[in-house]
């Protein structure tokens, strides 16, 4: 009986793993594909996909489109989550409690309706479509998320840290930049690798808001509607290295902070 | 006399309809030692908060050198204080905090770690400059504390329970450290603590709170001996209680009737007054000698060994219930269940108006 339930546990286990990765698996064993066609049998590994996707122009202004994107957009929306969540900790706000839950709803809405919302409001307010449109969205779904993160980590310990500061004589910018902002650090990070890991991936905003040059993820979906081909697998492989990569780091700071 | 340094002028303070200071005025001298005692409830830290300017008071006005401060904030007064918590700066090195308060002020790099070691050395931590407060134990953050806040040369230094957060013996330490320091320094102190002994140990002006009013200040001794209100005296130290009524009055002698007696005093009252008589443990014993007045027989209920004395409890033969508390020397002979006739000197039975 015993035996029985650790096969089933095991093997429970190895489903459940295998549904997450063997997509992913799939994907990147077939970007080494040699012929031209992504499917059984495996004629790799070869590089020559990867060599395609280096050498198309589309393709790598679109990847260097998402990482300014990504960048700049998270960048900003981790400035204006802190700031919120600042406001929010250390001052008593008329309606602070409904306030603060109107700031976090977007994380609950679909990116569909939030992209269809801002195309409405752009096209109305005669804002053309394009990369600084689908930053403005980016920044729209991911400005809840980091005001969420940073604002659980502003304790009531802080306030009488930043009370010192400012009984030795700090101004208010330099309670903010020299004590609150130093001591946020691992809440800041940890928001702005999960948002710029969000924004590499995003995909309907971005195809919603954008026309001529556009992101990673809209030039896959062009790509893929032109029939499979390795070089999509390729270039899935790539976003998704890079996606693993803000991954690790965010994990990196988190793990760092507990023995703290 | 000289002129005051802080003075506060009937402050009054309340947190939404809940008064917490009802009229307060304080004055603080340059170079004292100030301790405000009370239980939590009292108002004391509220009263630190404001002369600290992190409150500004409903009503009332805080001058520190003749300077009106009332509504001036932290930053811009010449107080620096110690937190309870101790709020070191967790991301800067011992140096960097002690030094915030001077880069604040524009003072360059070298000179700052150069005042900032100085400091240190004052508190005796001259070797952590370079360690972060994470590394350091209670006490010796305590110390960055304390160094942090003295470093910008305040007018006052205000410690918030500071010794709250020590083992006991650590704490009668740092008290004479403190001492030690502020009389080295001498930048005025004001401390706040609900322990009656740090206050005595410390203090140079003792100022007892209760309930958001001052009940009595002036020299811990006289604080301790005469107390001018029952709850100082109470909260000072346990004693014996009798209460009695005044019979009547002569000039500045008063006559004052209880059930174990009249006694004769030397203080102001009015005629039919209730008053009540205390007694300080030290100063109750168990045999008379000529110069006594006696409060009738007792019996020993229990006899406390506490080092270097004996702490008894003995109740009157003549009012059931009533408790006589006194301690005696160690090497006295007392055991539950003798009798004895507790008594004490006449000029040391205190009068409590109140």
């Amino acid at each position: 009986m015993r035996g029985f339930m650790r096969l089933f546990s095991v093997s429970y286990a190895l489903a459940v793993y295998g549904f997450i990765f063997l997509p992913v698996v799939v994907l990147v064993v077939f970007s080494l594909q040699s012929t031209a066609f992504p499917i059984p049998p495996f004629t790799g590994p070869s590089s020559r996909w990867y060599e395609a996707v280096l050498n198309d122009p589309r393709l790598i202004a679109a990847l260097l489109n998402s990482l300014a994107v990504a960048t700049v957009s998270s960048i900003t929306a981790v400035a204006l989550g802190f700031l919120s969540a600042w406001g929010f900790a250390r001052f008593a706000l008329p309606g602070s409690a409904f306030l603060r839950a109107l700031i976090t709803l977007p994380l609950t809405v679909s990116y569909l309706i939030i992209g269809m919302g801002l195309l409405v409001i752009f096209n109305m307010a005669g804002l053309p479509k394009n990369l600084f449109a689908a930053g403005i969205g980016h920044v729209v779904i991911n400005l809840p998320l980091c005001f969420a993160i940073i604002y659980s980590q502003m304790g009531d310990h802080q306030i009488n840290i930043e009370r010192a500061a400012r009984d030795l004589g700090a101004t208010e910018w330099k309670v903010l930049l020299l004590v609150t902002l130093p001591m946020m650090w691992p809440a800041i990070f940890a928001s702005l690798f999960l948002s710029m890991t969000f924004s590499w991936d995003e995909f309907v905003i971005s195809f919603l808001l954008t026309r001529f040059d556009t992101t990673l993820p809209v030039e896959i979906w062009n790509l893929l509607r032109s029939g499979l081909n390795p070089k999509t697998n390729a270039v899935g492989s790539l976003v998704f290295a890079v996606s693993v990569v803000f991954a690790i780091i965010l994990e990196l700071i988190l793990l760092r902070r507990r023995p703290a | 006399m000289t002129e005051a340094l802080v003075e506060m002028k009937n402050i009054s303070h309340s947190f939404g309809r809940a008064g917490v200071l009802h009229d307060v005025s304080l004055t603080i001298n340059p170079g004292s030692y100030t301790v405000l005692l009370g239980p939590s409830g009292s108002g004391k830290t509220t009263l630190l908060s404001i002369l600290g300017g992190f409150l500004v008071p409903r009503k009332g006005s805080v001058l520190i050198r003749g300077q009106n401060c009332t509504a001036m904030p932290p930053a811009r007064r010449p107080t620096a204080t110690v937190f309870q918590d101790y709020a070191l700066f967790p991301h800067m090195s011992v140096g960097n905090n002690v030094g915030f308060g001077l880069r604040m002020k524009g003072v360059i790099k070298k000179e700052r770690d150069r005042l900032a070691h100085e400091a240190l050395l004052i508190v005796g931590l001259s070797e952590a400059f370079r360690k972060k407060p994470h590394q350091l134990s209670g006490g010796q953050r305590q110390r960055v504390a304390l160094a942090r806040a003295l470093v910008i040369k305040p007018a006052v230094l205000l410690l918030d329970e500071p010794l709250g957060a020590l083992d006991l013996k650590l704490r009668r330490q740092m008290q004479d450290e403190l001492k030690t320091i502020q009389k080295q320094v001498g930048t005025a102190f004001v401390h706040v603590t609900h322990d009656q002994e740090e206050a005595m140990a410390l203090a140079d002006h003792c100022v007892v709170m209760n309930q958001g009013r001052i009940e009595d200040e002036g020299p811990p001794e006289r604080v301790y001996a005469r107390p001018a209100t029952r709850f100082t005296a109470a909260f000072m130290g346990e004693s014996t209680l009798i209460p009695g009524e005044v019979a009547s009055v002569t000039g500045n002698a008063i006559l004052v009737n209880t059930a174990f007696g009249s006694f004769p005093l030397i203080a102001a009252a009015d005629q039919g007054a209730q008053v009540t008589l205390a007694i300080r443990p030290e100063h109750l014993r168990l045999i008379r000698d000529s110069r006594s007045v006696t409060f009738g027989s007792a019996q020993v209920t229990a006899v406390i060994f506490q080092g270097s004395f004996k702490r008894v409890l003995a109740e009157s033969a003549s009012r059931v219930g009533f408790m006589f508390i006194a301690r005696i020397p160690a090497e006295h002979d007392v055991a539950v269940g003798d009798t004895v006739t507790p008594c004490c000197h006449i000029e040391d039975l205190i009068m409590l108006a109140k």
